[in-house]
């Protein structure tokens, strides 16, 4: 039983980045129908440019904060620079942006900083303060995870620029019409996702230590959390994310093994959609003919 | 001396298909002004022309500006607010976050709190659904609502793309009579394309004839109504 | 197709049949390689280009065919040229099978479940239990077919021209397809999903039947690579297979079988190129060209041709009218 509830907080723990990431897939697939393939390399980017302030003697939090603004600014840039040209080009050709600028990223990181596996520290103490089944860096992990989306609910709730992205997002050619700058609104976007994918990064390298391709497992689980949640719906996004973190750890841990983890948790999450294709929360979409 | 709004010789294209070929009209502030026409004689896309959402030649002067060649954004800047067809209601946003939008350029808050009760004021039912999902209003609703997003923009002028499309003649009336007191009251302009000839020409005071891109007859909308062939063609009688 | 077209192509398979006597035996490796990426995105451009369902898992169905020819040589005995109808047999079926329940799944969701597929293929390639079969981690080695009837040409040179004739049957057969009452309910189902079950298509069945078709195909060329390269394992089928395939009928163009081609090209000799441009980076500058192709032919090689021909065309007629 002990060792259940720990598998389970592990799981919470993994599974609040996991929400992170993929809140930021659905913001950006909100206003653009597109997946971002690239989000797990952007994040994978940013810890490293965290990993550089914190090794240059930088302390933690302000790292950490800078690292969120530069992620932002990064996200900003790759929106008006690699993603505007094919705005209106089929969706298959985005899809290869998207694989070209994963690959790019993870490529130029691995040339910078080499592929030995670092080590990233945590901002949290080594003894466990959350109770003795969860470590402090899980339990704070899974603070964070809140603290960021509760900041992002208000966010797009209450403020006037929130309600722009969300009107923008849903109707473009309406948000023009009030005057609306959308492809700035566009660029906002991808920042936010960035940022939040920054975040989500400087959680997980701890646990599964710096190196360029630490996203990608992450990133899968993301993915399959958005789309089990429902791919247009953010608070299903976060739940998905815990499901899916939870599910992981407990299979991992009791049912098959670490080595098909990766398999089993993913063709459960298919059998999860051919009972439910639009996802647990998605909206089934009717479409008049 | 300038028109308030002066259209000179405008083509517009979509893709390799060419829909405007030359439309000339002006219009004076304070008025409303109709354009009739029948489907696909070019009307929805004069009014897109004017916004900026469709490739364009030609000339598109506003109070003096040109407005040929700006963006969507920067036209509406200047205030000149699009009642698109369809409505283009933000639907999965409340009514009061739709109504909200509209006054996004805004800077003056106070006064957008004073608009946002006068158009309220216009519109009783908008109040009663503030807080509804924008999506499950009615046609009329919806109409309404988009009328009272543009209203939000405090526009000097208001396009409207055929707004009787889809409601109930009575609706219609109650629409048009409040359109011509916020015209005559607010000195709101306006330029309204219809199918509804007839119901058009109640409410305007000029009126242009498009048939396939071109403007074939303009006057007086009592000019208009009187024409024998408007009447046999449009009017039904 | 129009007498221009039938030249073009005789002219195109004359010089197919003439390069490996003009090549080191690597390049013609390389050249035979190019022909079995062709068959594997003709076969992906099927399913995504032609028919809109997405695929993210065809390195699979390449893994399966691979590994139905290598089993079947090295446990059985089996000659090269059998193994071929197997591996399409075989991957015909999986294809189907696959492509019924995946019917209830769209886009991006189909997209996950293809990807599942891909990513699960090598693990159970590895899982102990199916070790003497797979030959686990360490795979399998097959010998090289030597040329039959002692022709007068080495083993890499028979492996091409073996390998191009089943090119083109494969080729023409997909055109067959395409341009027949299959093709056309293919393209109808993806343009417009609703009209076409209206109008009589059985929707469910032609969408089944084109993932299976699409299988087959990835699975044959599977097969030859498998042969061609004489080795298979686990670790050789990993979900980069399959996105590179997805690159290479976008970059090639999707709905075209010429694409299929300009595609191979690419995914065979940009890395090459890339790696010799940077030792230390050789992804980042495939990445590069990525964004390069796609930024200056949206649609494709193939489409970006088919702009050309149409301009020197209507140029030539604007010229011949003056």
């Amino acid at each position: 039983m002990e060792a259940f509830l720990h598998q389970v907080l592990a799981g919470l723990a993994t599974g609040g980045i996991y929400a992170s990431l993929a809140l930021a897939l659905v913001m950006i697939y909100q206003a653009t129908h597109l997946v971002n393939f690239a989000q797990g390399e952007m994040a994978m980017f940013a810890t490293y440019f965290a990993w550089s302030l914190i090794n240059a003697g930088m302390p933690y939090w302000p790292a950490f904060l800078l690292t969120v603004v530069f992620a932002f600014f990064l996200g900003v840039v790759i929106e008006r620079v690699i993603i505007r040209p094919v705005e209106n080009s089929p969706v298959l050709a985005v899809v290869v942006v998207f694989i070209a600028l994963l690959v790019i990223l993870n490529s130029v990181t691995g040339w910078i900083f080499s592929y030995t596996i670092k080590t990233f520290p945590s901002p949290f103490p080594a003894e466990p303060i959350f109770g003795s089944y969860i470590t402090s860096h899980q339990g704070g992990a899974i603070g964070v995870t809140l603290v960021v989306l509760l900041l992002l609910y208000l966010f797009f709730r209450f403020t006037p620029l929130g309600l722009a992205m969300r009107a923008a997002a849903q109707n473009p050619e309406s948000a023009r019409l009030v005057g609306i700058r959308v492809g700035w609104m566009l660029a906002l976007g991808w920042g936010l996702a960035a940022a939040i994918g920054g975040v989500a990064g400087m959680m997980v390298a701890p646990i599964v230590f710096l190196d360029p391709n630490m996203m990608g497992g992450v990133l899968l689980y993301a993915f399959a959390a958005a789309l089990v949640g429902g791919i247009d719906n953010p608070a299903g996004a976060v739940f998905g994310g815990f499901l899916v973190g939870v599910l992981e750890n407990v299979l991992g841990a009791f049912v098959i093994g670490n080595e098909l983890k990766l398999a089993v948790a993913l063709v459960l999450i298919i059998g999860v959609l051919v009972v439910k294709p639009s996802g647990f929360f998605g909206k089934v979409l009717v479409t008049r003919v | 001396m300038a028109a308030f709004l002066e259209v000179a010789k405008l083509h517009a294209a979509y893709g390799p298909t060419r829909v405007l070929h030359g439309i000339d009209f002006s219009m004076d502030e304070g008025t409303i002004t109709t354009l009739l026409g029948a489907n696909g004689a070019g009307k929805t896309t004069t009014l897109r022309a004017l916004c900026g959402m469709v490739k364009t030649q030609g000339q598109v002067s506003f109070a003096g500006e040109r407005l040929d060649g700006k963006a969507t954004e920067d036209i509406v800047r200047k205030g000149i607010a699009h009642v698109p067809d369809g409505r283009g209601t933000f639907v999965n946003l409340t009514t009061e976050e739709n109504l909200r939008l509209g006054a996004y350029t805004r800077k003056d808050r106070d006064a957008v709190e004073s608009d946002l009760e006068r158009v309220f004021g216009y519109f009783p039912r908008l109040k009663e659904r503030r807080e509804q999902q924008a999506g499950t209003l009615s046609g009329g609703e919806q109409q309404m609502l988009a009328v009272s997003r543009a209203l939000m923009l405090r526009p000097r002028l208001m396009l409207l793309d055929e707004p009787s499309f889809g409601l109930a003649p009575l609706i219609v009336r109650e629409l048009f009579e409040i359109l011509r007191t916020v015209n005559e009251k607010e000195k709101v302009s306006m330029l309204v394309v219809e199918q509804n000839a007839a119901m058009a020409l109640e409410l305007a005071d000029h009126a242009y004839l498009i048939e396939t891109g071109r403007v074939v007859l303009s006057g007086t909308a009592r000019e208009i109504k009187r024409n024998d062939a408007v009447r046999r063609s449009y009017l039904g009688y | 197709m129009s007498r221009r077209q039938l030249i073009l192509i005789a002219i195109v398979l004359l010089a197919a049949c003439v390069l490996p006597f003009v090549v080191s035996s690597y390049r013609t490796f390389q050249l035979t390689m190019v022909l079995v990426y062709s068959i594997a995105l003709l076969g992906l451009n099927m399913l995504t280009g032609y028919n809109g369902q997405i695929s993210l898992g065809h390195g699979a169905f390449y893994a399966i065919g691979a590994y139905s020819a290598a089993i079947l040589m090295d446990q059985f005995g089996w000659p090269y040229w059998a193994t071929i109808p197997v591996a399409a047999a075989v991957c015909l079926v999986a294809g189907f099978l696959f492509g019924l329940p995946a019917l209830r799944l769209e886009g991006l969701y189909l997209a996950l479940a293809t990807f599942a597929l891909a990513v699960s293929l090598p693990a159970l390639l590895k899982y102990h239990h199916l070790e003497s079969w797979t030959g686990g981690v360490q795979g399998i080695v097959i010998l090289k077919p030597e040329p039959p009837f002692d022709l007068p040409i080495d083993a890499d040179q028979w492996l091409y021209f073996f390998t191009l004739a089943i090119t083109v049957l494969m080729f023409w057969l997909g055109w067959n397809i395409l341009r027949g009452r299959m093709g056309r309910a293919m393209t109808a189902i993806r343009d417009q999903h609703i009209a076409a079950e209206a109008m009589g298509i059985h929707t469910a069945m032609v969408k089944s039947m084109t993932f299976g078709i699409s299988a087959m195909y990835t699975g044959v060329a599977g097969a030859l690579g498998a042969i061609t390269i004489q080795f298979v394992a686990p670790d050789s089928f990993n979900i980069f297979v399959s996105i590179v395939f997805l690159v290479g009928i976008v970059i090639g163009g999707l709905a075209s079988i010429s694409g299929a081609i300009y595609g191979a090209l690419f995914i065979q000799f940009v890395p090459n190129i890339a790696d010799a441009i940077s030792k230390a980076a050789p992804w980042a500058i495939f990445g590069i060209f990525l964004l390069g192709f796609v930024y200056l032919m949206p649609m494709g090689v193939a489409g970006a041709v088919r702009m050309a021909v149409a301009r020197l065309t209507r140029k030539a007629q604007n010229q011949s009218k003056s």
